[in-house]
This record gives C-alpha cells, sequence and structure tokens, in this order.
C-alpha cells in the first residue's frame, strides 16, 4: 500500500480535478489513484496465487479414485461432546463470520467517505474483532483435525471405500480371523455383520504412543466389485488431501492474519487523526477495505471447493 | 459510490449482507440436502444429480463473487478500462480448470494403467515363437505369487 502523503492529497468521493497532479502527470488512469489501482492490481496476481492452488487440489482430486468426503472430515464443533456428528456447521458458521466482517468493512468505508472519524474506527474495531474470531475458529479446526483426527500434511486417515465388502474380526496381533471354512470372519457390530458400502466415508483412528501417530489397520472382506472374494488392509486416504487442506487453507488464514495487522495499523492511525489530516476520504481505509474483501471472496471459493464440493 | 445518498449506501449493505447470508444458508441446505444428511432416501451422491448439484453450487458462489468484487469493492462504479483490465486477465483462469482438471482425469487413468501392467503375469515365448515374454490374458496379479 503505497502511502499518500498530503501533498498528493485527493478527493475520491468528489468531483476529480481536471489536470490533477496526483500520478505526477496530468491525468490519473482509469479515475483512480495510484494506491487504489495498483491493490486492484495485488489483488489480480493473488487470485491467481490462489485459483493455482485450487486448481491442484481439483486436478489431484481428478486423479484420484476416491476423495474424502467433506460433511465426513469437517463435522466438528466447540463446546460439544466427543462424536457428535454436525457436517459443515461449523464452517457455515466460520463463512458467517467473515459475511459479517466484510459488511462491516463497507460501513467503515463509507463512514470514511463522510469524514467521520468515530464512524470509521468503530466499524473497523468490528471488522478486526470479526477477523480475530475468524482466525480462532481455524484454530480450532486445524487442532481438532491434527489432534483428534490425525491428519498431516502427510498423513490422511479419512478415505472412502471402493467396493462392497465386509469388515473382519482381527486377533491380538491385529491379523484377520479365519472361520471353519477358510474364509475371513466378519466383524459382528450391535448384532449384525459390519458391512461397508462403496462410497462410504471412514476415519482410521490413530493412537499415539511416544508422540508417534499409529493408525488402526482394520481389514475388509470384498464381496462385489473388481476386489470380489479378495481381503485386504483398509488404506489410509490419498495422502495429498491434508497437505492441500492445510497449505491452502493456511494460507488463506494468513491472508486473514495479515489483514487483521494492516487492520489494526490503520484503525490506529484513523483514530489518530492521520487520514483526517489528508482529506481524502479515508482513501487508504479503502485500500484496506479492497483486500479484507478479497479475503471474504477467497473465502467463497475456499468454502465452495473444500466443503461443498 | 459517489451518486448514492448515503441512505442508500447503508441499504446497499443491509441487501448485501442479507444476499449473501442467504445464499450461503441455501448453499448449506443444498449440501446437506445431496448429500443425504437432511433425509436419507434423498441423496445426489453419484449421476446426473450429483452434477447438477456441483454446477448449482459453483453457480452459487459465483453470484456471491460478483456481489463482492461489484458492490462491496465498488466494481460497479469503477470506469469501464479499470474494470477490464481486472476482469479480463482473470477470465484466463477458464482454460486454467480445463486443462488441468483433464490433466488431473489424465495422471489417474495413467496410474491405473501403471498398477494393472505391475500386476500381469507373464511366461517365456514358447519353442518356435518369436523371443520373449508373454502375456498371460486375464490374470492381472490375481494368481501371480
Amino acid at each position: 500500500m503505497a502511502d499518500n502523503s498530503v501533498a498528493h492529497a485527493h478527493e475520491t468521493h468528489g468531483a476529480h480535478q481536471e489536470g490533477g497532479h496526483n500520478w505526477e502527470g496530468a491525468a490519473e488512469p482509469f479515475k483512480a489513484s495510484y494506491g487504489k489501482l495498483m491493490m486492484w492490481y495485488f489483488l489480480v496476481s493473488d487470485a491467481f496465487t490462489f485459483a493455482g492452488f485450487l486448481i491442484a487440489y481439483g486436478a489431484l482430486r481428478f486423479s484420484m479414485p476416491s476423495w474424502p468426503e467433506p460433511d465426513f472430515v469437517f463435522a466438528s464443533f466447540p463446546f460439544l461432546k466427543e462424536g457428535t456428528h454436525w457436517p459443515l456447521v461449523f464452517v457455515t458458521f466460520m463463512t458467517f463470520v467473515l459475511i459479517f466482517s466484510s459488511v462491516t468493512m463497507v460501513r467503515a468505508v463509507q463512514e470514511g467517505h463522510r469524514e467521520n472519524r468515530r464512524g470509521v474506527v468503530f466499524w473497523m474495531f468490528l471488522t478486526i474483532l470479526g477477523g480475530a474470531v475468524f482466525l480462532g475458529s481455524q484454530a480450532y479446526e486445524w487442532t481438532t483435525l491434527i489432534v483428534k483426527e490425525n491428519v498431516s500434511v502427510s498423513r490422511n486417515p479419512f478415505g472412502r471405500h471402493l467396493n462392497d465388502g465386509y469388515l473382519v474380526e482381527l486377533d491380538a496381533q491385529g491379523q484377520p480371523v479365519m472361520d471353519a471354512n477358510g474364509r475371513p470372519k466378519p466383524l459382528m457390530k450391535d448384532g449384525a455383520i459390519a458391512e461397508v458400502k462403496k462410497g462410504d466415508s471412514y476415519l482410521l483412528h490413530g493412537h499415539r504412543h511416544d508422540g508417534k501417530v499409529e493408525l488402526e489397520q482394520p481389514y475388509i472382506f470384498y464381496t462385489k466389485g473388481s476386489d470380489a472374494g479378495e481381503l485386504r488392509p483398509v488404506e489410509p486416504g490419498p495422502k495429498a488431501f491434508g497437505a492441500l487442506f492445510f497449505f491452502i487453507t493456511g494460507f488463506h488464514g494468513f491472508h486473514v492474519f495479515s489483514g487483521v495487522l494492516f487492520l489494526s495499523i490503520i484503525a490506529i492511525n484513523a483514530a489518530s487523526g492521520l487520514y483526517a489530516a489528508r482529506k481524502n476520504g479515508y482513501e487508504m481505509v479503502e485500500k484496506i477495505g479492497l483486500y479484507w474483501h478479497f479475503v471474504d471472496l477467497v473465502w467463497v471459493f475456499v468454502f465452495l471447493v473444500f466443503y461443498l464440493l | 459510490m459517489s451518486h448514492l445518498s448515503y441512505e442508500d449506501q447503508k441499504k446497499l449493505v443491509f441487501r448485501g449482507l442479507m444476499i449473501l447470508g442467504i445464499i450461503t444458508l441455501v448453499e448449506v441446505f443444498i449440501a446437506l440436502l445431496a448429500k443425504g444428511h437432511i433425509s436419507h432416501s434423498i441423496h445426489f451422491k453419484e449421476g446426473f444429480g450429483h452434477y447438477l448439484y456441483m454446477l448449482l453450487m459453483i453457480g452459487f458462489s459465483l453470484y456471491k463473487a460478483y456481489f463482492i468484487i461489484f458492490y462491496f469493492m465498488h466494481m460497479a462504479y469503477e470506469v469501464r478500462g479499470l474494470v477490464l483490465s481486472v476482469l479480463l486477465p482473470t477470465s484466463l483462469l477458464v482454460w486454467a480448470i480445463i486443462a488441468f482438471f483433464q490433466e488431473g482425469s489424465s495422471w489417474g487413468a495413467r496410474r491405473e494403467l501403471i498398477k494393472e501392467k505391475d500386476e500381469e503375469s507373464v511366461r517365456p515365448a514358447p519353442a518356435g515363437q518369436p523371443q520373449g515374454y508373454y502375456i498371460i490374458p486375464g490374470t492381472n496379479g490375481r494368481n501371480n505369487g
């Protein structure tokens, strides 16, 4: 964000002066100040970075025979007892936090145009609060995935079954038990055979020994499809899932984090009267507003790609 | 921006909140419905229904993106040149999406092919036949030790 000095002050909300001297030349390209235009172009480049990551996610997902189901992976909610299955509710909450903070940001920019210092500071404070709540929510989400569900950048215990079959009873060594006919003995659950259907989601529970995670290794005897008649261990899901999730949501979270930092700096400057002295309709607030809306915009697509599709 | 009155601006903000909020709620409701969380008998997990579901989700997201860019970021009130210089480069992504998804499917197909080839059984050429190894048809690793 280029700093506009007082000498280069300009009215964004008023009529543009003929032969203005804001860009040193005679006129402003696109009737926008240097800082605002460059913020737009920074956002274009940032959009390409995010698009590259999300397209990589799509390409890797298309290359895998199965992929974890988002409503199964993201179903935890804070302050509820473990094992509660509330699919997508918490991410919806996070989405609303970002929408609200975007709306308060629009209000801050509007008050800036009216040169209303108190209004700018008030609405920016709410925006910063929204950003902080979002970051806290993301910290909760990451903690659940890493600590309780044992997802890491190189380990993904979430997957989906590729064929129909049933879970097999295991002995004390974790090896499948055979019945008298030499067929794998089905695992009984609540008095019925623990069957799995093609496309069903699973989570391999992990156990920690000396800080190292060991995932459970159930076996499945397949009864249908190309694997029919085979006894196979249940493999962890595609490894790339964890790396993509943490990298992309982490990159977005880093944008939110730096957004909160810049918003705080600009809110303090606004409160100190710095921008009032510039008499340019709080243009700095408008520029950070563009950035903040962009963060919300990216979340629309992160939400779509990771949680809805 | 400049031609809207202060009251109109505040109304726009409220409208934005409603539009984004309601679309998000509708999206999540349809997602839960499509994945069978609302009713066990209704779901769109595969086939035509699944494609329709994905298209709908993408459509809603694009509309939200349009609303944020044009009204929250004031793109609707910028001059045409600025709008085009931002949106035209972004349209290149359409091709990136088509190309890389095609590429992704191809990686998947190749991985399957390699797995299949790795599991094939072979036997030496019988006497009188050209030298080399013959693939035993239909084995695909089922019975090679």
